[in-house]
């Protein structure tokens, strides 16, 4: 037996360290579906409560939306289950070529590939485009698949300062001698939800001939004035090379993703990057759910205009009630706490309170910059938040921390 | 402080040490895990280092461990600069 006893007892061994040092992850189990009220159960085994939701990337409100959900079941109909191959092979339908080209015009680029997630298509994209000539320089807060889908390319690897334009120009001056120059960076960052300085790169990229790609996952469909993403808010729409977004967040939030940008990136995709060569192709009914998607958020920005209201509120209740934030204008709105045993601790009150929200610590985020990040959903009303509020002033008060700046919580770190 | 401490310490506050951050970095300062540099970032030090002082760091050495500080950067520099003078 390979797996003997010395090794259960190592790998039982490091699990064990995970617990004592406070990082240890559980899973809650839902038992409805993701809306801004769910039913929980947590601990395991214990009565399955209701909570309001504030950390899902259900941004749009759409993961339930009934028409998604009769689109889906159209899909299934009309196109069955599963495509039981990868896209090159026997697994692309004429959905796959319309939903790739409905995300071409969306996002205003040249052509879109699909992926199975927006990990895979991170996880593919350097390896295809780039090679040991070429550099790519990211931003230092990037997403982990971002890092991952580097490590795999043999492209120099280099990285700036999170979002300093005066250290990204250092590098791409010192990389004048490489091939291509790649930047790299997210559009909306996923744990701080700050937004990429997108004008200031495309301009950098423009003066020292530098490709830009965009992560834009945490911003397609509900930044900018009409939800393209952050190319758009920031004014640079129709100037990034490429950008890598999700379906699995406000597009639906099923699973998914896809690379879209320069029709030879895309392509230099399509027959290399080993995640669209070797994982099977998205399933029919994701595929018209995302139609779906398009089709309710391109023709209003109601429900983009309700996040963006719902956002201001929440940030303006939290900033009233005492709490430490990330600046930030995005739905994304994380409550600072740095030390993990704490965040667990508030998660858990508020949890008691009817509020459900995670603590994210090590390795999610650096080691003392511990925190309950908040998101904001479309499907999130006022009496949502109002209620959140008062959970949130209820965890606070108990774990003694309104009021306190970083100094002072830092000082009551312990981990 | 020596010159290749000073070196190291002034290229760890110039790539690493965030705008208007006024944190000071002594010969012993945690660096790794302090979270200041992470396995991501530190290639452009191991680069830096594998430049400036004509050695090859191999990533059997290049841990997380031997990074975490000024001092420690130092100690894996001489190090390998020995390994260099010795192969010639």
């Amino acid at each position: 037996m390979s797996f003997s006893n010395v090794v259960r007892q190592g790998y039982q061994s490091e699990i064990e360290g995970i617990q004592a040092a406070g990082l240890f992850k559980e899973e809650r189990y839902i038992h409805s579906p993701q809306s801004a009220e769910i039913e929980v159960e947590f601990p395991v085994g214990s009565a399955i409560r209701k909570c309001i939701n504030i950390c899902s990337n259900n941004y749009l409100g759409l993961s339930s939306h009934p028409e998604v959900i009769a689109a889906a079941h159209a899909g299934l109909d009309g196109r069955g289950y599963g495509m039981s191959s990868v896209r090159f092979i026997c697994g692309t339908q004429d959905m796959h070529r319309e939903l790739e080209k409905r995300l071409t015009e969306f996002l205003g680029t040249e052509d879109t590939l699909l992926f199975p997630s927006c990990m895979d298509a991170n996880a593919g994209f350097f390896e295809a485009c780039l090679n040991e000539h070429d550099v790519m320089i990211a931003d230092r807060l990037v997403h982990a698949s971002i890092v991952d889908g580097m490590r795999l390319c043999k492209a120099m690897q280099d990285t700036y300062k999170h979002s300093d334009m005066g250290h990204l120009k250092e590098k791409l001056q010192e990389h004048q001698d490489k091939r291509f120059r790649m930047v790299i960076t997210d559009g909306v960052f996923s744990m701080d939800g700050d937004t990429a300085k997108l004008a200031d790169i495309v301009a950098l990229a423009e003066e020292y001939n530098a490709m830009v790609f965009v992560d834009d996952s945490h911003a397609t469909g509900f930044i900018g004035k009409t939800g393209r993403g952050t190319h758009e808010h920031c004014g640079v729409f129709g100037k990034i090379d490429v950008i890598t977004t999700t379906l699995g967040k406000a597009l639906g939030g099923a699973s998914g993703g896809c690379v879209s940008g320069r029709r030879e990136l895309v392509e230099m995709c399509r027959q290399r990057a080993r995640p669209y060569l070797f994982s099977n192709a998205v399933a029919p009914v994701i595929v018209a759910g995302a139609l779906k998607v398009l089709d309710l958020i391109s023709t209003t920005t109601e429900r983009r205009d309700k996040l963006e209201w719902n956002a201001r509120y929440w940030r303006g209740l939290l900033k009233e009630a005492g709490f430490d934030l990330k600046e930030g204008d995005t739905p994304i709105v994380p409550v600072m706490l740095y030390d993990a045993k704490l965040a667990q601790d508030f998660a858990r009150d508020l949890f008691n309170e009817g509020v459900y929200a995670v603590g994210f610590f090590f390795p999610v985020v650096p080691k003392g910059q511990a925190r309950i990040r908040t998101q904001l959903s479309a499907a999130h009303e006022k009496h949502h938040l109002d209620f959140a509020i008062e959970a949130f002033r209820k965890a606070g008060q108990k774990n003694g921390i309104l009021g306190l700046g970083k100094k002072e919580l830092l000082a009551r770190c312990v981990a | 402080m020596d010159e290749i401490s000073k070196v190291v310490r002034d290229y760890i506050i110039r790539e690493y040490v965030p705008e208007g951050d006024d944190r000071e970095i002594t010969e012993t300062t945690p660096l790794i895990s302090s979270g200041l540099v992470d396995s991501f970032s530190m290639v452009s030090l191991l680069r830096f280092l594998e430049k400036k002082y004509a050695i090859h760091i191999p990533d059997s050495a290049a841990t997380p461990e031997a990074f975490d500080s000024v001092e420690r950067i130092v100690t894996l520099v001489r190090r390998f600069q020995k390994v260099e003078v010795g192969s010639v």
